[in-house]
């Protein structure tokens, strides 16, 4: 038995790395600082070492081989999941390049968001660090925060000490829309959030009224999506005092058609407080099982994002049309390679087109894929890089264990050169 | 396998070879004296009327790290202007203002380059900088920490920590991202925006720190000399941009006290505030300056016409710049109480007065400066212009009356502001050779790189003569890279990896205890897993570390 420390999570997002686990075996136990989110993850058993064909237990030659053979007579594969470590997107970008397969994180749909403010107006954002010490107001919309990420408030809000501030617990912190599902963000003094609730749909109504007042702009009603003017004319007046104020958000969180606006508002309003002389910072929150990741490393192998298609011989990114999902269920694939290394239980789509599955161990299927290789989890079964959520830091990712499971990168390039 | 390249014009400065015809011989990698007589050469070139020098180094050129890929994802419509499809040997990609990483290499192998440094590498994001500089082919490569803005070093200048502690706080860091110099961007700057301070001048406090611009620069200056690293401290000063700047840079110069500095993009830093419009060139001064002053080497940073994108770790000189932005998107980020990006697109025009006036002044920089070796060809890619502009910038140095030409339809005003027609100069074949090779790895320090003399790696390239320098700099007959041709008319035809090349200045090992415990209480990460280690450059087979000796050094 052996107790590894200072453990760098890949599944929470937000780099917790002060873990201390247990390893007796091939078994895992997360005894310091575990969470909900990442202690089962860490310690989720390993129940399937052997790849199969057609349900078989097969070798991984055998299941790579006919992996590569089920490729080979395909027009229009699509790589789906996308979960993995920066070695593991390397490989699977390979092959996708060789392929003329279509790429998409299956996350894609909820970052788009993100992306299409992003690429149309851009934004100012900050990173962890600088909330943990800087941030005196913490403006939270649409999300419930702590159920995202079960530490984020004990590690980067109530710090015991900041290079800037004498008394972290003297910050603010709002909801707007959802209402915190427990009392993680109550100050250590006991200072509770201010919450003003709205449904999602009504966030971009909310949103952009904020903003109006922020920038100074009557507002002509009394309540917007049932929270008072005054009230956010009270947030909007905090936000213009505040020295570093932070407001984040989850793109995937705002489930509704065109909610890029409202990512694109806020990441304007705080532009606009910006150049009401003090600073403030958005702060867009993901990065969990590798979907930073694969924007990043796709981002530097084709220069977009991971929704994009190599049908054409080269990079074509089109943040709608190569949905797998859509590309699927239209007919236009005809093969489904599915790649995730962290999450057992986020399995393939089901289709009746060939389906490779590179999938951590313990995944069940409603319908046995035609190859399926249970792969090491990077930070567990082999060392790695992945993104945290702030999209700066690379946390490098441990080898805890001796499992003998192949990387996905091992796979797919495997699975690259015999093609 | 024995190689000889026959009978080419050699431009080698390095050993003072000056366009003498000579035979190079190539063996396992390196250059290699003539063999014996009875040696069988495998491999012969015959390069009668071909111009050889060794591969050209790019030694500021922002091709790895954070802000690149933000500038990547910020604009889809710049890639998809030029797509790049794969071949049997090459991967696809993208390219124009800022090329994926597999078509960065490509091209720069393309144009004759064998290796480029990333100027810009962040403590925090080093780890990046090193995996998409490891996904680009062929080059060799290298970094630059970036200090200046990050918590820890301003912290030890409020306590006026003794000149021993921050030498050993900079050669920790420079392990610990793995890198080959050490460059400051807008001294305190970056740190002073997120105070909310929009600008800072040399002797400006910090309002945090109490700390000025000049006491960080005289510090950093003084631990790169006494580690007895090669290239001086890499300086991105004061007030990018700003009408009026020449004279922060000149007291910047003066501020130095002949300590070794390299200021970099100097064209953007050379402004006067002269004119009609109040911004008027500064090149003769700033030249002058540097001309005297022998401490200091510059890399120019020019700006060419057209559609880029400026990337820069300055977030607050580019939240400042973020309205001239075209197209109107822009990025800035707070980087973890340790430094800052900015990411703004822009399309620099002929007819802009302003733009103008910069495309003129960093030309009057580079023919105003008498020593080739003390300034370096750059566009700061891709701020200034794209790095594939290097051809045309080349021409525009060597070849007066296309110079003239293209000044003769810029801007009118901007044509009366500048100098730049009465000056004859043109730059010779080895200037340039000096310029983008010899003088370049003398400045960063790389061991047995850009020379053609026995016991050099053979990183070499083969030019046909052609007076339009354009045309002979944009598609080399023949490039070799260690030893192995990669490129022949311009055209990739074999793919390999380069090295990254470090040093590994010591430091007191008794700095980590401290900054364990800083870790620990302020920042999000682990020290032990904020540190590179040298697996994580080597571990997937292509990478390796090339570690070059430090001044003093017994060899
Ligand atoms: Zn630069």
């Amino acid at each position: 038995m052996a107790e590894i420390t200072e453990v760098p999570s890949p599944f929470c997002g937000i780099g917790t790395d002060d873990l201390t686990i247990q390893v007796d075996g091939i078994s895992l136990k997360v005894v310091e600082n575990g969470c909900a989110v990442n202690s089962p993850a860490f310690e989720q058993a390993i129940t399937d070492t052997c790849p199969r064909v057609d349900g078989k237990d097969v070798s991984l030659d055998v299941a790579v081989a006919r992996a590569a053979a089920l490729l080979k007579n395909t027009n229009q594969p699509v790589i789906g999941g996308c979960a993995t470590d920066v070695n593991g997107m390397r490989a699977l970008l390979a092959l996708a390049d060789r392929s003329g397969a279509v790429v998409d994180n299956m996350n894609f749909t909820g970052a788009r968001n993100n992306f299409l403010a992003l690429q149309d107006s851009g934004w100012m954002n900050t990173t962890l660090a600088e909330v943990k010490n800087r941030c005196d107001l913490l403006l939270v919309i649409g999300i419930d925060l702590e159920g995202f990420s079960p530490r984020f408030f004990e590690r980067y809000l109530w710090n015991k000490e900041s290079m800037f501030m004498d008394d972290t617990g003297k910050r603010e912190v709002i909801y707007l829309g959802k209402a915190p599902s427990g009392n993680a963000s109550t100050s250590p003094g006991g200072q509770t959030a201010s919450v003003f609730e709205c449904v999602n749909e009504d966030l971009p109504d909310v949103v952009a009224v904020l903003r109006a007042l922020v920038k100074g702009n009557p507002i002509r009603v009394d309540s917007v999506g049932g929270i008072a003017v005054a009230d956010l004319q009270c947030i909007a007046d905090k936000l213009k005092a505040a020295s570093y104020s932070v407001v984040t958000w989850a793109a995937g969180a705002l489930s509704y058609s065109q909610a890029e606006l409202t990512v694109q508002t806020i990441s304007e309003m705080v532009k606009d407080i910006n150049d009401r002389n003090t600073r403030s910072s958005g702060l867009p929150l993901g990065g969990k099982e590798g979907d930073q990741t694969a924007n990043q490393v796709c981002g530097w192998t084709t220069g977009y994002p991971a929704r994009t298609r190599f049908s054409s011989g080269y990079p074509e990114y089109d943040p709608f049309l190569n949905d797998a999902n859509f590309l699927l269920g239209n007919g236009e694939a005809d093969a489904l390679v599915w790649v995730q290394a962290f999450n057992a239980k986020a399995v393939p789509p089901v289709t009746a087109l060939p389906t490779i599955v590179v999938g951590r161990s313990g995944m069940t299927f409603a319908k046995e894929p035609d190859v399926f290789i249970p792969v090491g989890t990077p930070g567990i079964d082999h060392v790695g890089h992945a993104y945290r959520m702030d999209n700066v830091v690379a946390i490098r990712l441990k080898k805890l264990r001796e499992s003998g499971l192949p990387s996905t990168s091992d796979v797919l390039n495997a699975i690259d050169q015999a093609l | 396998m024995l190689i000889k390249l026959t009978g080419g014009a050699v431009y080698d400065p390095a050993s003072g070879v000056d366009g003498a015809k000579q035979d190079i011989y190539i063996q396992d990698g390196r250059i290699v004296n003539k063999p014996a007589g009875d040696v069988q050469v495998d491999k012969e070139y015959d390069l009668k009327g071909k111009v050889v020098m060794s591969g050209a180094i790019d030694m500021h050129t922002h091709i790895g790290g954070g802000k690149g890929n933000i500038a990547r994802t910020l604009l889809p419509e710049d890639h998809r202007a030029d797509p790049v499809a794969r071949t049997d040997i090459t991967r696809s990609g993208c390219g124009h203002a800022m090329p994926s990483t597999f078509v960065t290499g490509y091209r720069y192998a393309e144009m004759g380059y064998t290796a480029g440094f990333e100027p810009a590498v962040l403590p925090i994001n080093a780890r990046q900088a090193h995996m998409e500089m490891a996904d680009i082919p062929i080059l060799d490569k290298g970094g630059y920490v970036l200090l200046g803005s990050d918590d820890y070093l301003l912290r030890m200048l409020t306590a006026k920590k003794d000149q021993k502690a921050i030498n050993d706080y900079v050669a920790f860091t420079m392990q610990a991202a793995k890198a080959i110099g050490v460059k400051v961007v807008n001294p305190g700057g970056i740190s002073a925006f997120k105070f909310n301070q929009r600008k800072l001048e040399l002797d400006e406090q910090n309002s945090h720190y109490g700390v000025t611009p000049r006491d960080i620069l005289r510090v950093l200056a003084t631990a790169v000399k006494e580690l007895g690293v090669t290239h001086p401290l890499h300086v991105h000063g004061c007030n990018l941009g700003v009408p009026g700047n020449m004279n922060t840079t000149l007291d910047t110069i003066q501020g130095i006290g002949g300590l070794p500095m390299h200021l970099t993009h100097i064209q953007f830093h050379s402004y006067g505030t002269e004119g009609d419009f109040k911004f008027s060139s500064g090149a003769a001064q700033i030249a002058e300056a540097v001309n005297r002053n022998k401490n200091i080497t510059i890399d120019v940073g020019q700006i060419l016409f057209g559609q880029t994108v400026t990337a820069s770790g300055d977030n607050m000189r580019q939240h400042a710049n973020h309205k001239h932005a075209s197209p109107n998107k822009w990025v800035t980020m707070d980087i973890e109480c340790d430094a800052g990006c900015g990411v703004v697109p822009f399309k620099y025009k002929d007819k802009n007065f302003v733009n103008a006036l910069q495309w003129a002044i960093g030309l009057e920089t580079f023919l105003l400066v008498d020593d080739p070796w003390r300034i370096f060809l750059t566009t700061d890619h891709p701020n200034g212009a794209p790095f594939t502009s290097y051809p045309h910038l080349i021409r525009l140095l060597m070849d007066r009356s296309f110079r003239n030409d293209v000044l003769s339809t810029i801007h009118p005003e901007a044509q009366k502001m500048t100098t730049l027609a009465s000056i004859e100069r043109e730059y010779s074949l080895q200037e340039i050779a000096i310029m983008t090779r010899a003088g370049a790895a003398r400045l960063i320090g790389l061991q047995d790189r850009g020379g053609l003399s026995a016991g050099n790696w053979a990183d070499i390239t083969v030019y046909t003569d052609n007076v339009d320098r354009q045309l002979m700099f944009e598609k080399p007959d023949y490039v070799f890279k260690d030893g192995e041709l990669v490129v022949v008319d311009g055209k990739v035809i074999h793919t390999k990896w380069g090295t990254t090349h470090v040093v590994k200045p010591d430091f007191d090992a008794s700095l980590e205890k401290d900054l364990q415990k800083y870790f620990d209480r302020f920042m999000t990460m682990k020290l032990g897993n904020f540190k590179i280690s040298d697996d994580e450059i080597t571990e997937d087979g292509r990478g390796s570390l090339t570690v070059h000796p430090l001044k003093g050094d017994v060899a």
